[in-house]
């Protein structure tokens, strides 16, 4: 089986690399609460993987909104930081919500694309941007100046930190290989929901 | 601003003066003719964040995401925006019990040229009915504010949407040439 992930033709000079690896040292540089939203798929089950906490919420469908909740979270809650993962073939099927994000300009926005050039969970199909969507391109052509492909490992690092000390909408795109997911969500949306609201300190657990 | 043949409140009015009375700050929509006026008013009020989205499905993401952020959102669309959100509704603010408030103005009835329209306008009830979202047709002015106001007090409440649909004979709907 052939699942070397081939996105971003047009990003010549990045790197292919690991979500999950990515998705760690994404985690390990989060040291103020941040929010994270993860995607639906693989995107989630790396995120799961790489260390559970109260401040990540774990799509269980609605393909292509984690831009969207994550946009919505960082209205309610400007003085956090709040990230939103996403694959590559759910941020093609939802391309509007980057026009929405550059003209309200949300300061503590961060947007990760990780681009594989795969519908991976449904059977690696190819995705425009296997071959010739460039999706850091069209997040500029959005208007969100500040996209950016991640060039390698150390390069993804400084994007990330520079992205959490403000100055958003910021957009980091990575291209990354093939392999599937590390972990699996719960399935439990009440749960989730729930455990989320606790970690943004909306809601309090009964009984503390 | 009131009628000013009536000197009663607008339909408009009212719903700006229900949301403000029940906390909701975040309006997100996808652009319709009848809702324009209610469109207008929440940008010119401070009280209220408001910006367009590009699908309503969008709109209903960020008004959930909000949600969980700890603050409350209604979204704006008319009929066939609607058509649009199933998948939205069936797999993150059913299951996920988001009291989004979801106001869709009617078009596809009483009056309807476009038969895309009128058809998409027959989905929408079942959809609703099939997902378990609690749904009001608003028909009447002086049913308009308790039906919202409670409304709203009960999908916090419980935890769970509520959609009310905006008929032409509140809004008077889209006129159209004969």
């Amino acid at each position: 089986m052939n699942v070397s992930g081939t996105g971003a033709p047009n990003a010549h000079n990045a790197k292919v690399m690991n979500r999950f690896e990515l998705t760690k040292r994404l985690v390990a540089q989060l040291d103020h609460d941040e929010a994270v939203i993860g995607g639906i798929g693989n995107t989630n089950f790396d995120l799961w993987a790489a260390g559970q906490r109260s401040q990540n919420f774990y799509m269980l469908g609605s393909m292509g909104l984690a831009i969207p909740i994550a946009f919505g979270v960082a209205i309610a809650q400007p003085n956090r930081h709040v990230i939103a993962l996403e694959g590559d073939g759910s941020l093609l099927m939802q391309l509007g919500c980057l026009s929405t994000v550059a003209m309200q300009k949300p300061g503590n926005l961060t947007i990760i694309i990780w681009d594989n050039g795969l519908y991976q969970i449904t059977g690696s199909q190819p995705t425009a941007s296997a071959s010739t969507a460039d999706l850091v391109a069209i997040a500029r052509a959005s208007g969100i100046a500040n996209s950016h492909w991640a060039a390698d490992e150390d390069d993804f690092d400084a994007q990330v930190a520079a992205a959490l000390n403000g100055g958003g909408p910021t957009l980091i795109a990575a291209r990354i290989d093939g392999e599937p997911g590390v972990g699996a969500t719960d399935r439990d949306p009440v749960q989730i929901r729930e455990r989320f609201m606790r970690g943004l300190g909306v809601r309090r657990a009964s009984g503390a | 601003m009131t009628d000013t043949q009536t000197g009663q409140a607008t339909w408009y009015e009212t719903v700006l003066a229900t949301l403000k009375a029940n906390d909701v700050r975040l309006v997100t929509y996808v652009p319709d003719r009848v809702l324009t006026p209610l469109i207008k008013a929440v940008h010119e009020d401070a009280f209220f964040t408001a910006f367009p989205c590009t699908r309503e499905e969008e709109a209903i993401g960020i008004v959930s995401g909000a949600w969980m952020g700890g603050m409350r959102g209604a979204v704006l669309m008319q009929t066939s925006g609607f058509g649009t959100l199933p998948n939205a509704l069936a797999s993150l603010v059913a299951p996920c019990q988001i009291p989004a408030l979801i106001f869709v103005s009617q078009r596809g009835t009483l009056g309807e040229f476009n038969l895309g329209q009128a058809l998409v306008c027959r989905t929408v009830q079942p959809v609703l009915d099939s997902i378990g979202i609690e749904s009001h047709t608003i028909t009447r002015q002086d049913e308009l504010a308790f039906i919202v106001d409670r409304s709203i007090k009960q999908a916090v409440a419980t935890q769970a949407p509520v959609t009310f649909i905006l008929s032409p004979l509140l809004t008077g709907g889209k006129i159209f040439g004969a």
